[in-house]
């Protein structure tokens, strides 16, 4: 995989994951800054880097707080990509947009 | 002393007992209630299994449930574990009185894209609160979630998970790695934790053992020395020092010596019940018969008695009293003689003691020997071994139980020895037995060297040991010539019948 200073859509075309739909979940705990940059980050990646073809699911953990013992969340925000696998896992407001990239397998 | 006690006790400072022997009684009742307490130490000192008993100790004795959280060991192993010190979780489980969760901590797996919390620790722990109501909660251990997250965040993190803790009005145990990394790149235990607990296991002559120290506890006194501790299949026994020596109570009931003409050299009643008795002499002298002849009375009395021997098998002790006319053997049977047998050196003599200590609270005897003392000597140094034999006695004397010991000496040090001195100002009643020359010939002699608070003969006496049990004579110097055979018996039989009309006994 080959990389580039300034990642964009036309390269990214290029790895396995073209035109695969892309299933997110992000976790967040109610409205704490680190989530609120991390719910505007994922935002803006999606829109730019997978529009159309993304289904994005936030919950947050305080109103769901069993959710956080079935997917073994400590750290928080965190974003799991749950497909394409494999299973990706993600902690931080996600404003590090190369380490997101990566992890989406974007670049 | 003892005033200062109870002042701080009106102080009510609120702790939570942990139930662990000992452990209160350093704290002065207990951990801080409502409070985080680091319980820190190098792996295999036995963090898991205290901070376990913590929690059984809570639901079993105070009906409090218990929260554990394990970042190290699966909830299956960490029972299995346990298993093996005789807790039950799978009861406490099934009852709702506990909640075991296993978070993995995979640092690899996951890739870091800004700032973050561990909240989700914070929202899986209340919710695992919530669930069994607890008052009670353990992380274990605090290294393995250090080792997941990024140190800067994790400190203030770690900060911000105590005075949670404290909100949620829970008493938490937190085991952590010592070593000095910690402390200073974490800086963690210094300016948060209430009450810092340290666990270690050192290495000495080829004796390993527990240590247990408090560092720090806020608000309260501590005791601040290493307390060595024992985990057996019974759970955590740590050993304080008593400090409630002043409150020994002293009897003036008597229990015989077993030796007929020992109690009658004993102000004719025999020893003080709840005193400490002290046994020397040199090797071959019959130190351990005379034990075992008070053991063998006492228990025919129907006291119970525990029989400490660091010398001999119990089963050749059996074997060698039948040949001076006592069977063991229906005592053993019936529960009055019960026998701790370990060799000196398989452990650190703080073990042995809490190891007896043990058998005591179980058994709850009347009598304790310990044949012989001089051999636990051997395990450090002299200061040690001392102070942990006060300690001991004291100990046995709050308990109210006849404690005897052996001492065996060497031949020529009897005036000048060491161990001696230092046991014998701490022993009620001082025999010695020793080999003297009578008539050119070497004779079993016993004389009471000292005996608080009794009128005691002073002679010295023949000490005999017979196929009917011990006997003690009163000794025959001819003054005029020797005397011999049938004479010399003829004349001893005389002294007898007149040192026995002296004190008055026919």
């Amino acid at each position: 995989m080959s990389k580039k200073v300034f990642p964009n859509v036309n390269l990214a075309k290029a790895d396995l994951t073209v035109g695969q739909r892309y299933i997110l979940q992000l976790f967040v705990t109610g409205v704490s800054p680190n989530s609120m940059r991390a719910i505007i980050n994922i935002k803006l990646i999606c829109e730019k880097y997978l529009q159309g073809r993304y289904e994005l699911e936030i919950i947050d953990i305080y109103q769901q707080p069993s959710i956080a013992l079935k997917e073994e969340i400590i750290a928080v925000p965190i974003l799991i990509k749950k497909f394409p696998l494999p299973e990706v896992r993600m902690i931080g407001d996600l404003s590090d947009i190369d380490m997101v990239l990566e992890g989406l397998h974007l670049i | 002393m003892l005033t200062f006690n109870k002042k701080i006790a009106n102080l009510k400072f609120p702790k939570t007992p942990t139930g662990i022997q000992g452990l209160d009684v350093i704290t002065n009742g207990g951990i801080p209630k409502n409070r985080p307490t680091l319980l820190l130490g190098d792996t295999g000192c036995g963090k898991t299994i205290m901070a376990m008993e913590f929690l059984i100790n809570g639901i079993t004795s105070f009906d409090e449930p218990a929260v554990f959280l394990s970042f190290e060991e699966k909830t299956s192993e960490l029972e299995m574990n346990v298993r093996s010190l005789g807790f039950d979780l799978n009861k406490h489980l099934g009852n709702n009185k506990i909640y075991l969760e296993y978070m993995p901590i995979n640092r690899e797996a996951v890739r870091e894209t800004g700032k973050y919390d561990i909240e989700g620790l914070f929202v899986r722990l209340e919710q695992a609160i919530m669930k069994v109501k607890a008052k009670r909660v353990v992380l274990d251990s605090l290294d393995t979630l250090f080792y997941g997250f990024d140190y800067k965040i994790l400190r203030t993190e770690f900060k911000r998970l105590l005075s949670w803790l404290k909100d949620k009005n829970v008493t938490a145990i937190i085991t952590g790695e010592k070593g000095d990394a910690f402390h200073t790149r974490d800086g963690v235990q210094e300016y948060v934790a209430d009450c810092v607990i340290i666990l270690d296991n050192r290495v000495e002559n080829q004796v390993t053992t527990r240590r247990l120290r408090i560092v720090k506890y806020r608000g309260s006194i501590h005791g601040n020395n290493e307390y060595p501790f024992l985990i057996n299949e019974k759970g955590i026994t740590v050993l304080p020092i008593n400090n409630d020596a002043l409150q020994q109570k002293s009897s003036s009931k008597r229990i015989l010596s077993g030796i007929a003409d020992l109690d009658i050299m004993l102000d004719k009643k025999g020893f003080f019940i709840g005193s400490s008795v002290l046994i020397s002499g040199t090797a071959g002298t019959g130190k351990t018969s005379v034990a075992t002849t008070f053991a063998y009375s006492a228990c025919n009395n129907d006291y119970r008695c525990l029989f400490c021997a660091f010398e001999e098998a119990p089963n050749q002790i059996i074997r060698n009293m039948r040949s001076i006319g006592i069977a063991l053997e229906p005592i053993i049977k019936s529960g009055h003689l019960n026998f701790y047998y370990a060799r000196p050196t398989l452990q650190n003599l703080e073990l042995h003691f809490i190891a007896i200590k043990k058998m005591i609270n179980e058994l709850k005897p009347s009598v304790v020997i310990l044949d012989p003392i001089t051999n636990l000597m051997t395990e450090g140094p002299n200061s040690d071994v001392r102070s942990m034999l006060t300690r001991f006695v004291d100990y046995l004397k709050i308990e109210q139980i006849t404690v005897m010991f052996t001492a065996a000496i060497t031949v020529g040090s009897i005036e000048r020895n060491p161990s001696d001195e230092g046991i014998s100002s701490m022993v009620d009643t001082w025999m010695m037995v020793q080999d003297i020359e009578v008539d050119s010939k070497r004779t079993r002699s016993m004389c009471i060297m000292k005996s608080r608070g009794m009128l005691h003969s002073s002679e010295v006496h023949r000490f005999n040991i017979t196929k009917k049990g011990i006997n003690l004579l009163p000794i025959v110097i001819p003054k005029s010539k020797l005397l011999s055979g049938a004479k010399r018996t003829e004349k001893e039989h005389q002294n007898l019948s007149t040192s026995r009309e002296s004190i008055g006994i026919k």
